[in-house]
């Protein structure tokens, strides 16, 4: 982990109220793993005050990509940055995805701004099989995932208000392929809204199948010291709460206690 | 003209740290998670995340908020408590050549003293800085600090029980702290340290809800700046031992600013979320500003506020 002034390649909207963010960093580009993030200083000074948690999305090169959803005023900052101006970051943060065994099917469900840290993942297995769920609002929401997407992976589309896809939550998608791939080995990996992500940890459980979520978390420091981004552990775990940004953002669903997540 | 390298050692009473920049505790863990970042050797000293005989847990979440200028957190004092302190992280950290503070608070009065005890004689914990800002259960939960006896009782009771120096930290929710800051003078703190958070709050207008699990929690960072450096002002004039400023301080400016008005040493704290090498730009800084004004000592600028009035 080191703090480090990182340049800013690229900026641009991807999707409404969606942005894609290129920043060059050698060191960061080589040390990233997927799951990991990093806290970004989106302005010199002290308004806003502290730094904002992004999932990495993508290694390119020398650059390390962050997809980020427009929600408040260090996002809205962020849009107004441009490609040469320079940008502090902290990284890279947390604990990743464990990446799926041989035998395994991966299977990768998100909503809206969940994707972020699971096309990291899709990218990491370009060359397997990989069945990929995303949910988001509406069509305008979606973030396209072409720059994301290997020859094998097969795509499935929802859309709460029916304009594009499956008219529904996208984790209507899972019971169903779960129940009909129940005689293979599956690693699911899940990102999004809590709602959703307990959803998917419900199914995983009801199903036993392998799951690891990303959570995300209020952070004032993203490296340990503050304590504040607590999250109740299950009884199986040694502690109260889990840190989301030591333990993980990463975390197995048996190691959360989801009748106190949301 | 000759150069020289000005001198930053601080002399707080019993204390000497080599500069007078320390961190504050609950924002530096217990020092060794920013050994990759910085070089923890040059610092004044460390002051860990409060310890309290069991290990506490801490609040549900969410238990931090961003607020303009500043933060809310209402971690509940989460801490690995002071077993496992000794055993598992004190080693590692006498390592590190700078000063070690251990930062202490109870429920309940005798806890202070048993606290007190379990360090007594500890190598590589140079000081005790008392929390007095926590709820006390004995009293429905007000913090020790508010009231000057009690703060007085709680500072006799931990220097009855050690042989360190004992820094006691000062709450600023209280209508005079310069009462409760001459109470624990009297009862044999050899330092004080002000200000710990001030009270606050925040509301999601969405869902009517406080941002807060616990509602309430402790405001920091550059907001309480004028609040902390008016009660150093004002305790700095009011007792003879030294005083540590901290509250909001973010950079060298800031730092000075406290020396100026009467503290002798200063604590960064939320400062190290957003810049981890907060604290030592900071030792820096005064070194810098020392050669630029003609400063061979740091101590010299202590106190040194001149009067508006004397320029008429």
């Amino acid at each position: 982990m080191i703090d480090r002034y990182t340049e800013i390649v690229f900026n641009r909207p991807v999707a409404h109220d969606t942005w894609i963010m290129g920043l060059r960093s050698p060191e960061l580009a080589a040390e990233t793993r997927p799951g990991q993030f990093v806290m970004i200083k989106v302005r010199s000074g002290m308004d806003p005050l502290l730094r904002r948690p992004f999932s990495v999305s993508g290694i390119e090169e020398d650059r390390c990509v962050i997809l980020y959803r427009v929600v408040g005023k260090g996002t809205e900052i962020m849009t107004t940055l441009q490609a040469g101006e320079s940008l502090e970051v902290l990284g890279p943060l947390g604990k990743g995805f464990a990446m799926p065994g041989e035998h395994e099917l991966p299977v990768l469900v998100a909503g809206g701004i969940g994707v972020a840290p699971l096309f990291f993942v899709a990218r990491s297995l370009e060359k397997r099989p990989l069945e990929f769920m995303m949910g988001f609002r509406t069509a305008r929401e979606i973030i396209r995932p072409d720059s994301f997407k290997g020859p094998h992976h097969t795509l499935s589309l929802a859309t709460d208000d029916g304009t594009e896809g499956h008219p529904g939550f996208v984790t209507d998608l899972l019971p169903p392929f779960l129940e009909k791939h129940r005689h293979l080995s599956l690693s699911l990996f899940a990102c999004g809204p809590q709602p959703m992500i307990k959803k998917v940890a419900e199914a995983a459980m009801r199903y036993e199948t392998p799951c690891q979520v990303s959570l995300e978390s209020a952070m004032a420091c993203g490296f340990g010291v503050c304590q504040g981004c607590a999250v109740k552990a299950s009884s199986e775990a040694s502690r109260a709460y889990h840190y989301v940004c030591q333990n993980g953002p990463v975390f197995n669903v048996t190691s959360i206690d989801w009748s106190r997540f949301c | 003209m000759s150069a020289w390298i000005p001198d930053l050692t601080t002399r707080l009473g019993p204390l000497e740290l080599k500069n007078p920049v320390m961190t504050a505790s609950g924002t530096f863990g217990y020092g060794l998670e920013y050994e990759s970042l910085m070089d923890l050797n040059r610092l004044g000293g460390i002051v860990v995340k409060g310890l309290s005989l069991k290990p506490m847990a801490g609040n549900p979440p969410p238990r931090i908020v961003e607020t303009a200028c500043g933060m809310l957190n209402a971690i509940g004092l989460a801490n690995i408590g002071i077993e496992a302190f000794l055993s598992d992280k004190l080693p590692e950290l006498r390592q590190i050549n700078t000063k070690v503070v251990a930062n202490i608070y109870g429920h309940h009065i005798d806890e202070y003293g048993e606290l007190a005890a379990a360090l007594k004689g500890v190598e590589g914990v140079h000081a005790l800085e008392v929390n007095v800002s926590c709820p006390n259960v004995d009293c429905g939960g007000m913090a020790f600090g508010i009231d000057p006896a009690i703060a007085a009782s709680v500072t006799e009771r931990v220097v009855r029980n050690t042989d360190k120096p004992v820094i006691v930290k000062l709450s600023p929710n209280v209508t005079d702290i310069k009462l409760v800051a001459k109470a624990v003078e009297g009862a044999g703190a050899d330092i004080i340290s002000l200000i710990n958070t001030l009270t606050g709050m925040a509301v999601d207008v969405e869902t009517r809800t406080p941002k807060l699990a616990n509602v309430v929690g402790g405001l920091s960072g550059p907001a309480i700046k004028p609040v902390a450096l008016h009660m150093v002002y004002q305790v700095a004039r009011t007792v003879k031992i030294p005083v540590i400023g901290m509250g909001g301080i973010m950079d060298v400016r800031d730092a000075l600013e406290f020396l100026i008005v009467g503290a002798r040493a200063v604590e960064i704290g939320t400062a190290n979320f957003v810049k981890p090498g907060a604290s030592l730009e900071v030792v820096e800084g005064m070194a810098r500003y020392c050669a630029d004004h003609g400063i061979k000592h740091i101590g010299e600028i202590v106190g040194s506020l001149r009067s508006v009035i004397g320029k008429q």
